[in-house]
């Protein structure tokens, strides 16, 4: 489904990413982890251009994403991304973050961009904060508001950039709660996280990435029992 | 000294509303990577700001139609009341661009950014996204920029410009009472500019929906 071949990203004289290859199926759920400024955020920015990458070639459903004939908007509405800031927009209620996207950009009506934002707002379990402003909402509330205006575009892949990680420890488990709904209704998934609970137990994949390289990838078990290199096993002790 | 009053008024109108969309576009402009549009507004912003509202004024007037009489060999004059418009928008809308470009910056780029990953073009996310919050931290400066052209368009009294000001020399001339004509003519600027910044608070006020905790 996602296809990365030889991913090379500078930031000036910096190379963040050093070449990276990797792919990941349908319906698989890839955990990254890894040090700050390893380069795993860059890396899953670069998988819907939020990032332009310097050379290497990314693929999404055989479509090269950074081929400029075809229309990376287009792509964008297949590639849904939650921040780890949620980033909502805080001039509109949670129902008109949810709905705006869909109505401007994929043309839906208003009623029917309502109806799929109500869908989406059971799902996460806020019916009931449909029409206040994201400041008068919790961290954790914001973050599941954030993944319902993501899924109303009806995106075949999720991207997640440490969900959880500006949040209080007391709201973690709601977000998490709400993708591991996701995952286990199929959704492709790639997910960079500090939360090894989450990616051992949700997980298909993880890979573990350090200097702009992956250093290790396997299922859970093997990364987080059986860690083949040192770099790899010197994260986790320090971590778990 | 009314009617004076009342041209005051409507210059200044005329020169935000012209000025609001000079000022968005090179705002936009001096924003934009493509330098076909960064470096003539950033031209513009800079002339317009470094010279004065007063040299402006003469060029306007004298300058640019003596140097088109010149080369057309014809006479060609200006309205002083177009001239007045014309000079005032061109001024104004380099401030407000310079307004507009702080205000869509100081967006946190992660709103771009959550517009952009949902599909959105670049054009439909600063129109449904940055401008409407930017424009809500705008509203305080623009209108100190408004108030401050409104006193400006006194300068046009030295193209002969009718205004508030001008009015106020003529009738000084004729009656020589020259203390109570120039704190009158003073009184009300002061009580047009009040009302302009009652008008700006009460609108912040009203932008400030979103903010409140329900």
């Amino acid at each position: 489904m996602i296809v990365v071949t030889n991913l090379v990203k500078n930031f000036g004289s910096l190379e963040v990413l050093k070449g990276i290859s990797e792919s990941v199926k349908p319906k698989e759920v890839v955990c990254i982890i890894g040090p700050s400024g390893s380069g795993k955020s860059t890396f899953l920015r670069c998988l819907n251009l939020l990032e332009t990458p310097t050379s290497g070639d990314i693929t999404i459903d055989g479509k090269s994403i950074t081929d400029p004939k075809n229309d990376i908007n287009k792509i964008r509405e297949e590639v849904g991304m939650v921040f780890q800031r949620f980033n909502l927009f805080p001039h509109m209620t949670t129902l008109q973050n949810i709905t705006l996207a869909p109505m401007k950009v994929k043309g839906l009506s208003q009623k029917e961009a309502e109806e799929r934002a109500h869908n989406l707002l059971i799902k996460v379990g806020l019916t009931d904060k449909a029409h206040v402003y994201p400041d008068s909402l919790s961290g954790g509330q914001q973050q599941r508001v954030a993944i319902a205006r993501a899924l109303a575009m009806y995106p075949k892949i999720m991207l997640f950039d440490e969900p959880t990680s500006s949040l209080d420890p007391e709201m973690v488990g709601e977000v998490l709660a709400v993708m591991k709904d996701l995952a286990g209704e199929g959704m492709t998934m790639v997910v960079v996280t500090h939360e090894m609970g989450f990616a051992r137990e949700v997980g298909d994949r993880v890979l573990f990435i350090d200097e702009g390289i992956i250093v290790e990838q396997g299922t859970p078990a093997q990364i987080f029992s059986d860690a083949q290199n040192e770099r790899t096993r010197a994260f986790l002790s320090k971590i778990l | 000294m009314l009617e004076g009053a009342v041209l005051t008024v409507e210059i200044t109108s005329l020169s935000v509303f012209f000025g609001i969309i000079i000022g968005l576009f090179m705002g936009l402009g001096k924003l934009s990577k493509n330098l076909f549009f960064k470096v003539p507004a950033t031209i513009y912003v800079d002339f317009i700001r470094g010279t004065p509202l007063f040299v402006q004024i003469l060029l306007f007037y004298y300058g640019i139609p003596g140097l088109i009489s010149t080369i057309t060999e014809s006479s060609f004059k200006v309205e002083a009341m177009v001239a007045a418009v014309v000079v005032c928008s061109i001024n104004s809308g380099a401030y407000v661009a310079e307004i507009f470009r702080a205000g869509i910056q100081s967006i946190e780029r992660g709103q771009m950014e959550a517009a952009r990953s949902l599909g959105m073009t670049s054009y439909q996310a600063m129109r449904y996204i940055i401008l409407p919050q930017a424009f809500k931290r705008i509203v305080p400066p623009l209108g100190n920029e408004f108030i401050v052209l409104l006193k400006d368009t006194s300068l046009l009294a030295v193209i002969g410009v009718q205004e508030l000001t001008r009015k106020g020399q003529l009738y000084v001339a004729v009656t020589f009472a020259s203390f109570p004509t120039y704190i009158g003519v003073a009184l009300v600027y002061l009580v047009m500019t009040l009302t302009i910044s009652r008008l700006v608070d009460w609108t912040e006020r009203r932008l400030g929906v979103s903010d409140r905790r329900d």
